[in-house]
């Protein structure tokens, strides 16, 4: 049941991601055809387009969220690859710590950058 | 994850590439793993560089720090490599909405009596796995395009 759960956590990331990494590889990498969110005529990593996105709160939220799901997603699909392979019960419980912990500090670290570029952006925009 | 009770999986990795004569899903399972650990391995990494633009206590400091980050990844290679994620990335979200749409039962026809010569679901999905391939050649194409412009 709780396997099933986590599933279907899964598979809803999944369709977040779709979105939210689908908008911004459109930002990034497709703007010879649609040129979105880019402040200025630069690259889309051209300092003075990362500092104009930095101040929008939509993107401070849409990080955060494609953070959440992305982690959640990747881990959860490493989980299911190692299980996959018959590991013990002891070496589960490890993957399963290891996994959790490093989502969770991956989590807080790269939320803490989008949090910190935010609120620098809002002060000196 | 259901996990396997009765019949374990012996091959392990070795069963992605080799263990029998396999339809094109099989294949398209592999890649959307090996993408997926790809895309992985390449977002944790991802997460530490574009944390540079939170470093700095000033304006010029924060631009400095963001431009030799960007510095530190940019040339031919790294060009080439960020391509590869776009593809991976192509590729592996347009496969996870076919995986998706087989799991809710589109596009797998609807169940028959077992009557020789034997049909399998298989045969109903591959025209769905052919045309995700082919949107998916089109995206890749299209990043392509994108990246030498």
């Amino acid at each position: 049941m709780r396997d099933q759960r986590l599933w279907t956590w899964h598979v809803g990331a999944g369709a977040v991601i779709l979105v939210l990494l689908g908008l911004h590889m459109t930002v990034m990498h497709l703007d010879a055809f649609v040129r979105v969110f880019n402040a200025t005529a630069e690259e889309p990593i051209a300092w003075s387009n990362v500092f104009a996105r930095a101040q929008s709160t939509f993107f401070l939220v849409s990080y955060v969220l494609l953070l959440g799901a992305a982690l959640f997603h990747g881990f959860y699909g490493l989980r299911t690859i190692v299980f996959e392979l018959n590991p013990g019960d002891g070496l589960k419980k490890a993957v399963n710590g290891a996994l959790v912990a490093a989502g969770l500090a991956l989590f807080l670290f790269g939320t803490w950058a989008a949090w910190a570029s935010f609120e620098f952006a809002r002060v000196n925009g | 994850m259901i996990e396997s009770k009765g019949r374990p999986n012996r091959l392990g990795i070795v069963g992605w590439l080799g263990g029998g004569r396999w339809g094109l899903e099989r294949y398209l399972y592999t890649l959307h793993r090996v993408t997926g650990l790809g895309l992985l391995l390449y977002f944790v990494l991802h997460i530490v560089v574009t944390s540079s633009r939170a470093v700095g206590t000033d304006l010029e400091a924060r631009k400095a720090w963001w431009e030799w980050a960007m510095g530190n990844v940019s040339g031919g290679m790294f060009v080439a490599g960020e391509y590869l994620v776009f593809a991976a990335f192509a590729f592996h979200a347009l496969n996870g909405i076919r995986l998706g749409l087989v799991e809710l039962g589109i596009g797998i026809g609807r169940p028959i009596e077992p009557v020789y010569p034997y049909r399998t679901s298989v045969h109903e999905q591959r025209p769905l796995a052919i045309a995700v391939m082919v949107l998916a050649a089109i995206v890749v194409l299209a990043g392509g395009y994108g990246f030498l412009h």
